[in-house]
């Protein structure tokens, strides 16, 4: 599903402060499953998700997609591939505060034309599906930091994505809320979707559910 | 239809952008509205005046005969319009009586001219601005007072109704006994003598001979009058905005400085947008439209501001500055007219500006890597 070929990273390339965050992974993804990076901070873990959710692009290597070449796409193209393939659920929530929850919900599908009715609709039933439809109408700067996550977990999914992508999710999470969160995530897997998770969290990747685990130090894999 | 839901739904989450930015973006609008609100009363109010007075000119002879004593403006003998009509290419030539009036009472200059067509002796046509002076128990009669310290009640026949209250605001028809009683004019004279020649492109000949055959007169043409008032009213004009530049510079650096400059807030947001899959496009298309809502409902509530500011209000901020000395007594309203040219300049001029100057530091960012974007 996602294939990785000598992947390399290099922030302020040429400069005083230059790093190598990824440096040459080869790496297969299967679909259908929940694999989660492990690793302490700074190994290259959350780099490692933006190249494969193109949010960012590689300076060395190449991305396959469903066996297509994502590298060397336009902004254009690499914007809809985001769109259209992944959710992303990230550390810091990243919800557009002022907003109402169920307006951040729909917010990631406003570009693609869907009447606004059936957004809505929509984005209430996600909420809804986490426990949160009470909270739809509430600005999300008054939400706690478990109500957040349900936000932004309805909102990864508000454009039918195949792969899920969480950077440090439970970061910010009590044990209760954590558990609460690999539930949420088994359940997603069960329906089909595949999700790749950055955590150095023990209750994450030593939950059952997980089907995978990459070890990662220092840009590289050193265990998979 | 898909496109039309995409820009309602940009459009939606845009003002909801503002709105949450209240504070800020009211701010920016009340100053903006500020700056719209001079410049645009600026040039409502000269275009206004200019064409008020191209309106009094536009049935003025094309050449006025005054007779100078000392430099100064005397009364003109009926015998000089004779010999003006032996001039060859001089069609008419007629002996026009008028004065300005000044009421105590009232502080006001009037302007008393003898109407050829109607009048009896003991009867006045009046203008609008005299008339809303005038006390309310003076039964339909204007008192004048003559040179020899005696009063004629006139009756007040009508009053005028005119396209320019300039025109006719402070005006008084009357009859040529009573003009001439009040002012002692002695007969064979009159105020000045209007000229009509056959060919207006002989006008400065004509002008040129009547100075060599009469050398104490001054001929005067209507388009001289007309550059006059165009130059003294864009003199003015030009000098308030002079006075105004600083506020418009400094609104200027304060528009640039939040257009341009994105917050880290800001920043963040366009990061997590283009992450959450907005295209660059999306975000400009949001960016746009937040400048343009800005910018033209502060455009629109200036010049509507400006509008009532003038027309209704008589200007009262840039009167003393604008109108200069004081021959508009009483007071008058300005007739609207305005040049939509001007207002397409300005609307050009404004809102153009702040739009380009929001669109290029949201391009700036939007072109960068999300991941970049968020990370800061």
């Amino acid at each position: 599903m996602i294939q990785l070929q000598n992947i390399k990273k290099v922030f302020h390339m040429g400069k005083p402060n230059e790093f190598v965050a990824i440096d040459g992974i080869d790496l297969s993804i299967s679909s259908h499953q929940i694999t989660v990076f492990k690793g302490p901070s700074g190994s290259g873990k959350t780099t490692l998700l933006s190249l494969i959710g193109s949010m960012a692009r590689p300076t060395a290597g190449r991305i396959f997609l469903f066996d297509r070449e994502i590298t060397s796409l336009p902004e254009r193209f690499l914007t809809e591939v985001r769109r259209k393939t992944f959710g992303f659920i990230f550390q810091q929530f990243n919800l557009i505060k002022g907003l109402t929850a169920i307006e951040n919900v729909m917010t990631p599908a406003y570009p693609s034309g869907e009447k606004r009715g059936s957004l809505a609709k929509r984005a209430y039933e996600l909420l809804n599906l986490f426990g949160m439809a009470q909270k739809a109408s509430v600005r999300v700067d008054w939400l706690s930091g478990g109500e957040t996550q349900r936000v932004t977990i309805a909102r990864a999914l508000i454009n039918h994505p195949s792969i899920i992508i969480a950077d440090e999710p439970t970061a910010h999470l009590d044990t209760k809320l954590s558990i609460e969160f690999m539930d949420i995530m088994g359940k997603l897997n069960q329906e089909g979707k595949t999700i790749l998770i950055a955590s150095h969290d023990p209750m994450i990747h030593e939950s059952p559910l997980v089907h995978r685990v990459i070890e990662m130090r220092d840009g590289k894999i050193i265990r998979n | 239809m898909t496109w039309i839901e995409k820009q309602r739904n940009i459009l939606d989450y845009t003002l909801s952008s503002l709105f949450r930015r209240k504070g800020k973006n009211l701010a920016l609008i009340g100053v903006y509205t500020c700056i719209v609100f001079f410049l645009a009363s600026v040039m409502f109010f000269t275009y206004a005046l200019k064409r008020e007075a191209a309106l009094i000119l536009k049935d003025a002879p094309e050449m006025m005969v005054q007779r100078l004593l000392a430099g100064r403006h005397d009364l003109i003998p009926l015998d000089y319009g004779e010999m003006i009509q032996k001039i060859r290419g001089v069609e008419s030539v007629k002996g026009r009586l008028w004065g300005y009036y000044f009421d105590p009472t009232n502080g006001a200059n009037y302007t008393l001219m003898v109407n050829e067509k109607h009048f009896d002796s003991g009867s006045v046509i009046i203008g609008k601005g005299i008339e809303k002076n005038l006390p309310g128990d003076q039964f339909g009669t204007l008192p004048l007072k003559a040179q020899d310290g005696s009063y004629l009640f006139l009756k007040i026949k009508s009053t005028l109704s005119s396209d320019s209250e300039l025109v006719s605001s402070d005006l008084i028809l009357i009859s040529e006994t009573d003009f001439k009683k009040i002012f002692a004019i002695p007969e064979g004279y009159v105020t000045d003598l209007t000229v009509r020649v056959r060919n207006p492109k002989e006008l400065t000949t004509i002008a040129t001979k009547i100075t060599q055959l009469l050398p104490d007169t001054r001929p005067i043409l209507r388009d001289e009058i007309l550059r006059t008032y165009d130059a003294s009213f864009n003199w003015r004009g030009g000098l308030l905005l002079i006075i105004l530049l600083g506020s418009i510079l400094a609104f200027v650096i304060l528009a640039w400085e939040k257009a341009s400059g994105l917050s880290m807030e800001e920043k963040r947001e366009i990061g997590i947008l283009k992450a959450i899959g907005w295209e660059t496009s999306d975000i400009l298309l949001m960016k746009f439209w937040e400048g343009t809502v800005v910018s033209l409902s502060s455009f629109l509530l200036g010049v509507i501001l400006a509008y009532l500011h003038i027309f209704f209000s008589s200007s009262v901020m840039f009167e003393p500055v604008l109108k200069g000395w004081a021959v508009l007594y009483p007071k008058f309203r300005l007739t609207p007219f305005i040049d939509f040219y001007q207002v397409v300049a300005l609307l050009f001029l404004t809102v153009v500006p702040y739009t380009i100057a929001t669109l290029i530091p949201s391009w700036r960012t939007a072109t960068i890597d999300p991941d970049m974007v968020m990370r800061g």
